[in-house]
């Protein structure tokens, strides 16, 4: 039998060989890419355009409310990063940026969804492969015994790769008062993949203000390691105003007029009793005024249309123990 | 002599930039990958020792050559293979493996010929490597 001439090298390769191969392999991406001559000009607008970053402010902008410091920052950070896009094709050479967050805020002020956004965002800049968001908190990261706690967090730190790490209530991961607590070894290895596979994974801690602003104060490594320190502000009314229609509008209501202006009573007076928790108290409002709404759909023996079963009225958030309870406080501005 | 055994073996041995490429073919078909590594190159020997657990829900090749890295780094002087796994048939099956490290000098195989009843002869591979303990097999080396 006589092999055929196109199978060549049967098991036979010269030790030279892998040795060319490494080498033309190295050389075929920095053909595709050609350098620009310094007196070219491209432009930014066009970069931006191939990147499609426009589409995720547009969605930033009109999802959600507020938060203009945070958008200042993520716009920031996207300029930053077209540049470096632009600079990279002159063959300048251009330092990753440290792209590790913290986000600080109180509760319900939007910090996991601009953390997806962000996300997405530098996946479309380049600036990770992927572009996946893995949650998780101290339960994933932290053992429960001797010598479980560091395969756990390389698993997760594994996962993550190519895209971004969100680590929501980072300051449980420090406990103060037991030094033999398994979080600061989870904290070494973090710290670690943070410095060494930078191109690999972005890390966001996300938690409380005051808390994170401790859980850095013991932990200084970490902090230095964070280049962005965002902190959420609280929503105004207004804005409290503006979240509570469009998550109406995504679950097809609408008020009445009057309605609206009950619900807007009903966020001021929320607002100044403890556990606020931002939007994610206005999504609560809105589910029990949802709840409401269908009893009285319920009790009414005239039938019903569409408009009925898409308007909320005010007796929907009167019925609240809001506006039962005697309100304690004093200022309502 | 070169051992040739699963994919690319008759090729020249993949760079970085190549294993990660494959890596991220069988993540992206949802195939977790794992990493093997053995200092028994004989080709019946099927059961190579596992570096860690098998990977599930990965996203990016990093994560896995990061494993193979380490493997390489505590094994420098054994065979090292990439499995990827597709459970899509009910059951775990080798989708893709291929070796990602050898040894520096692979020695290769002695026949031996072994007289029987009547005029027969058995025949037989022996690798040299396995003249030495296990752990000291190549260049006396882990």
């Amino acid at each position: 039998m006589s092999e055929p001439p196109t199978r060549i090298g049967f098991g036979m390769s010269s030790p030279g060989r892998p040795a060319a191969g490494r080498g033309a392999a190295e050389e075929e991406p920095a053909e595709e890419k050609k350098i620009l001559p310094p007196d070219a000009k491209i432009s930014l607008a066009e970069e931006r355009a191939e990147t499609g970053i426009d589409e995720v402010f547009n969605s930033l902008d009109a999802e959600l409310v507020g938060l203009a410091p945070v958008k200042n920052r993520i716009r920031e950070i996207a300029a930053l990063l077209l540049v470096d896009r632009a600079r990279s094709r002159f063959g300048l050479s251009t330092s990753r940026p440290n792209l590790h967050m913290s986000f600080t805020g109180s509760p319900g002020t939007g910090k996991t969804t601009v953390a997806m956004r962000m996300a997405d965002m530098l996946h479309r800049l380049g600036y990770l492969r992927r572009g996946h968001l893995v949650s998780v908190t101290r339960d994933d990261l932290v053992g429960q015994y001797v010598g479980h706690t560091a395969p756990k967090t390389k698993e997760v730190l594994k996962r993550a790769m190519g895209g971004v790490l969100f680590i929501d209530e980072a300051y449980y991961l420090y406990r103060a008062d037991n030094e033999r607590d398994y979080g600061q070894e989870s904290i070494e290895i973090l710290l670690q993949v943070m410095e060494n596979h930078r191109e690999d994974l972005v890390v966001i801690l996300a938690g409380y203000k005051d808390r994170m602003d401790s859980f850095f104060v013991s932990n200084p490594g970490m902090s230095s390691r964070i280049a962005h320190h965002i902190d959420f502000p609280d929503y105004t009314l207004d804005e409290l105003e503006g979240i509570g229609k469009l998550m109406m509008q995504a679950e097809g209501y609408s008020f009445t007029p009057k309605a609206a202006k009950t619900f807007r009573e009903y966020l001021d007076r929320r607002k100044g009793q403890p556990r606020f928790a931002n939007a994610r108290s206005v999504r609560n409002a809105i589910e029990r005024a949802r709840l409401r709404h269908a009893s009285r759909m319920m009790t009414t023996d005239e039938a019903v249309g569409r408009d009925e079963l898409t308007t909320l009225k005010p007796e929907d958030f009167l019925g609240s123990r809001v506006f039962t309870e005697p309100n304690d406080e004093t200022t309502t501005d | 002599m070169r051992i040739t055994q699963g994919t690319f073996s008759f090729l020249p041995d993949l760079t970085d930039a190549e294993i990660t490429a494959q890596i991220q073919y069988a993540l992206d078909n949802k195939w977790p990958c794992s990493v093997e590594f053995t200092d028994d190159p004989h080709p019946r020997n099927v059961y190579w020792d596992m570096w860690g657990l098998p990977m599930f829900d990965l996203a990016d090749a990093a994560g896995v050559l990061a494993e193979v890295n380490a493997c390489r780094k505590a094994k420098p002087e054994q065979y090292i293979r990439l499995n990827a796994y597709n459970a899509n048939y009910g059951k775990q099956t080798v989708a893709l493996s291929f070796i990602v490290q050898r040894p520096s000098d692979e020695p290769g195989f002695r026949l031996d010929r072994q007289d029987t009843h009547d005029r027969t002869i058995n025949y037989t591979l022996h690798p040299y490597a396995a003249d030495a303990p296990p752990g000291r097999r190549y260049n006396g080396q882990q």
